[in-house]
């Protein structure tokens, strides 16, 4: 199948297939572990039931995405060794001891209460078992923060010499960690990992909205999400808008590549918002631009001059199409959750959030919207670094181990196979297990949550017949399907 | 500078590693046994007795990776390379054991399904870092600070022992660790395989003793030359010990010492491989100092890890805390 590639393509396609398949789950696991330690506070500050009846809900499907985080992370650990031992061998003193920050403050931490967490609610009381969730979703926090300051310190290096046997050796570590881009790319990814997670929480509540069997428990969770959608959203327009400037600043050849600026514009440059960019004429066909606005988002000032990839040697320039498009994909969604976040506060207002069916529908579609967002924005990111691994300093050709190519197709086709056939058999039991929402408790079916939100019912009534579950001990989160 | 930096660093991660083979290695020999019980209530008892602690015992690999990584570039970089599949083999194999602690309760029509893939994943995953460790013991050929051997260097038959070594070990850390923490038939059953696994483990570790002095002449000269030969003497003695307190104890249903006298041997084979290594990192071609990142490297993870190293072992040490004692096997269902 892959007969006609070199061993550094294959080891690209391979790394960017596993990572892609990573950040998923961290995209994910990361809101998730947030809304759960939302959850369970809510709980015990109003001791409402239906607040932990969400958080044993939403919990069977963290422990579910958080498995396949780490099975699917730990071979991307093992796979700079694999695949990029030059790069592992050169870069390692620099962004080894990060990565090994992260697994002692971060992946310990997760790792050592997730179990209390998924376990132990009957042990260890609710107090300390509400320590226990803070500390996973603390952990998620802390891995980003490390391993983005790995991935930012590659796109942006600082605070670093080379030796004589060519390696990176950190001089500054307090440049190598905030370096240039990470605090750009810590707080986009942060609001991506929240926006993904309300996207899908907000899908599920408005999914069971629609079916109207537990309005209760459905409405709830749509009404967190929405909100919570309504407030990132914009948020996340902004980073990403101070994203690009920075990038401006530090990769400007990657923001060529996005606006699709082949051409240098001494007066002003336009925005093409649609095109097909065909790189081998140095030119976008049939773009569709809006004068001057480029320069205005850019550099603030309509007539700015901006550079384009005229002014760098073609060796040097990444492949423009796909970060032109990815680019596209991902800011299009952006507003499109925007969309999604005005509706909402405007249904909000008119008292119909619980009852418009349109809102509601949409909200459904818009499910997987961020994990799409991700992907692109990922995408264009790496993509955008190329042809370098460490910009500037550190091409990707020359990172590579001395493997041979038929080594990495084999594996790269294993990895492939195993990811669809374990990966897809995940996501099946997440998404029935988020089509069975137990119903409320009798007595406030067809009613909306405005109106019965100062009902509760009695603890510990138990569920009607539809498979409910309930506080677990230990090995309690592990119920027959 | 007065630390030699290199050398605490290369006790910590061989700590690490330690640390990840006898936790990790109970759990992965739970699934090593899943095929010889086959009722579903013991298998769901066995895997309870794991599932709260699997994933931090697994972190323990991360670290070593890690830690390879930031403080040994050089040998990160080589001995991947050098192991390339058993690394991805192990890889994979643990990716189907990872799932299937959670993917197995959320279904009925394929639980026999994420049952061998527990099974088949956990038993891959042991033979596969058996054989990578026999590989490493082979020697690992660097020229031009990059691996410089064939794609099946590993195999030979000695990794092969060493594979099917580390399998029955895990096996008998599995099945210890059953005796400790289950009741009934269940544990009647355990004592049974931790007996033929004691009995296996030992049987595969004098082999592998016997065979590696002839490896290499280093090795053999290592062994036979004051002071390590004075470990080569005690170690019979400390096995046959360690064996009597198993049988002992599985005899006598003093249920926590066969586990702890496994883990014993565990430790007397790991410093063992310690002896025939050092001061190598990657043997015999790169030692802990030609392999070791700059100091500057060195010194601001060390910081980090004497702060939160003790704390791990804290933590970790309550999460065992909370889920001590017999397992309740009714607590599990509803
Ligand atoms: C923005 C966040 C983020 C990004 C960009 C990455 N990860 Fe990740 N990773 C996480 C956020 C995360 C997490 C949320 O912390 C996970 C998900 C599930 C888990 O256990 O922790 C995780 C798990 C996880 C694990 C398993 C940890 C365990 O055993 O508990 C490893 C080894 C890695 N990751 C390594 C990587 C590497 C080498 C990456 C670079 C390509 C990477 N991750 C990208
Ligand atoms: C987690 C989300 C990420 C995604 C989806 C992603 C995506 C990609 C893609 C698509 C490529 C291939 C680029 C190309 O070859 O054209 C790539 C390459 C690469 N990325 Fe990422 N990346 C992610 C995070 C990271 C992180 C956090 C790191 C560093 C720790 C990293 C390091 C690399 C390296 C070393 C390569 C291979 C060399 C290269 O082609 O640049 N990536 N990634
Ligand atoms: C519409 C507004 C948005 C703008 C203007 C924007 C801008 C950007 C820019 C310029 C980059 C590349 C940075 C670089 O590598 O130099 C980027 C990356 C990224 N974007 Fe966005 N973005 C937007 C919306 C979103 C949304 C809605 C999501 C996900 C929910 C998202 C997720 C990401 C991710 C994960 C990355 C890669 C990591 C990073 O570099 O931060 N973005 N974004």
């Amino acid at each position: 199948m892959f007969e006609s590639f070199d061993a550094t393509i294959l080891a690209r396609i391979q790394f960017a297939f596993t990572v892609s398949f990573h950040i998923i789950f961290p995209a994910f696991s990361i809101g998730l572990a947030s809304y759960l330690a939302v959850l369970e506070g809510l709980h015990l500050w109003t001791k409402k039931p239906v607040y932990i009846e969400l958080f044993d809900f939403w919990k069977t499907i963290f422990a579910l995405a958080f498995g396949m985080g780490v099975v699917s992370g730990i071979v991307m650990s093992y796979q700079f060794g694999t695949n990029w031992s030059v790069f592992s061998d050169k870069a390692g003193p620099v962004i080894g001891p990060l990565m090994g920050y992260e697994v002692l403050s971060a992946f310990f931490l997760e790792a050592g209460f997730l179990g209390v967490m998924l376990f132990g609610r009957k042990r260890v009381g609710p107090g300390l078992h509400f320590f226990a969730t803070l500390m996973v979703a603390f952990g998620t926090l802390m891995s980003a923060t490390w391993i983005l300051s790995v991935n930012s310190w590659m796109h942006t290096p600082a605070g670093f010499a080379m030796n004589d046997v060519g390696q990176f050796v950190p001089t500054d570590w307090w440049a190598v960690i905030f370096n240039p881009s990470f605090p750009y790319r810590f707080t986009h990814m942060v609001l991506a990992a929240y926006l993904t997670t309300a996207l899908v929480v907000g899908s599920v509540g408005a999914y069971h909205l629609l079916r109207r069997t537990a309005p209760l428990r459905a409405g709830t969770m749509f009404s967190m999400a929405t909100g919570m959608i309504a407030v990132v959203a914009p948020l996340q327009i902004a980073a990403g808008d101070a994203h690009g400037l920075n990038t401006l600043e530090h990769q400007p050849v990657k923001v060529m590549a996005m606006e699709g600026h082949f051409d240098s514009h001494p007066d002003g440059a336009p925005l093409i918002l649609f095109g097909i960019p065909n790189q081998a004429e140095k030119r976008v066909d049939y773009a569709i631009e809006v004068p001057k606005l480029s320069s205005l988002i850019l550099k603030h000032d309509l007539n700015a001059p901006l550079n384009g990839l005229d002014t760098v040697p073609d060796e040097l320039e990444p492949p423009v199409e796909i970060v032109f498009f990815s680019f596209r994909v991902m800011v299009a969604l952006g507003f499109a959750m925007l969309g999604l976040g005005l509706w909402s506060l405007y249904c909000r207002f008119k008292g119909t959030l619980y009852s418009s069916d349109w809102l509601h529908r949409f909200a459904v579609v818009m499910g997987p919207a961020g994990f799409v967002a991700v992907l692109a924005g990922w995408i264009t990111t790496e993509v955008g670094r190329q042809p370098y691994t460490v910009y500037g300093h550190l091409m990707t050709a020359q990172s590579i181990s001395p493997i041979s190519a038929p080594a990495v197709a084999s594996s790269l086709i294993a990895f492939i196979i195993v990811y669809f056939l374990v990966f897809g058999a995940g996501t099946f039991y997440i998404l029935r297990l988020m089509g069975r929402l137990p119903r409320d408790p009798h007595g406030h079916l067809g009613q909306g949550p405005i109106r019965t939100a100062g009902i509760t019912p009695a603890p510990g009534l138990p569920d009607s017949p539809g498979g409910a579950h309930h506080h677990s001990g230990h090995g309690g989160a592990h119920h027959g399907a | 500078m007065a630390l030699d930096l290199p050398f605490i660093w290369a006790a910590l991660i061989a700590f690490a590693v330690l640390a990840y083979v006898v936790l990790d290695g109970f759990d992965l020999g739970i699934g090593i046994l899943f095929p010889f019980f086959r009722e579903k209530r013991d298998r769901d008892v066995m895997m309870n007795s794991v599932a709260p602690v699997w994933d931090g015992n697994e972190t323990w690999l991360v670290l070593g990776g890690g830690g390879l990584l930031a403080v040994f570039p050089l040998a990160y970089a080589t001995i991947l390379p050098a192991l390339y599949a058993p690394i991805i083999a192990m890889l994979l194999a643990l990716i189907f054991r990872g799932v299937a602690f959670e993917y197995r309760w959320r279904t009925k029509k394929a639980e026999r399904l994420w049952d061998w893939a527990f099974a088949g994943g956990s038993s891959v995953a042991a033979l596969m870092q058996g054989i990578a460790l026999g590989a490493l013991v082979q020697g690992i050929d660097v020229q031009n600070r990059a691996y410089a051997g064939g794609w099946w260097d590993w195999l030979t038959p000695f990794s092969l022992l060493t594979g099917l070594a580390l399998l029955v070990g895990y096996a008998l850390l599995g099945a210890t660790w059953l005796v400790m923490r289950t009741t009934g038939e269940l544990a009647e059953r355990a004592r049974h395989y931790a007996l033929l696994a004691a009995i296996a483990t030992i049987a595969a570790m004098g082999a592998v003793s016997l065979w590696t002095p002839f490896l290499k002449p280093d090795y053999l000269d290592r062994w036979f030359r004051y002071p390590t030969a004075l470990y080569t003497v005690l170690v019979p003695l400390m096995v046959i010990g360690c064996f009597l307190v198993i049988v002992n104890g599985l005899q006598n249903k003093h249920d926590t010492r066969p586990f702890l006298a496994a883990l014993g041997l565990f430790v007397i084979a790991y410093i063992g491989i310690g002896i025939s290594f050092y001061p190598y990192i990657v043997p015999t071609s790169v030692t802990i100092w030609e392999a070791a990142g700059p100091d500057e490297s060195l010194l601001f993870l060390l910081i980090g890890a004497a702060v939160l190293i003790p704390a791990i072992l804290a933590y970790t040490a309550y999460a065992y805390w909370v889920f001590r004692g017999k397992i309740d096997p009714e607590e599990g269902y509803h």
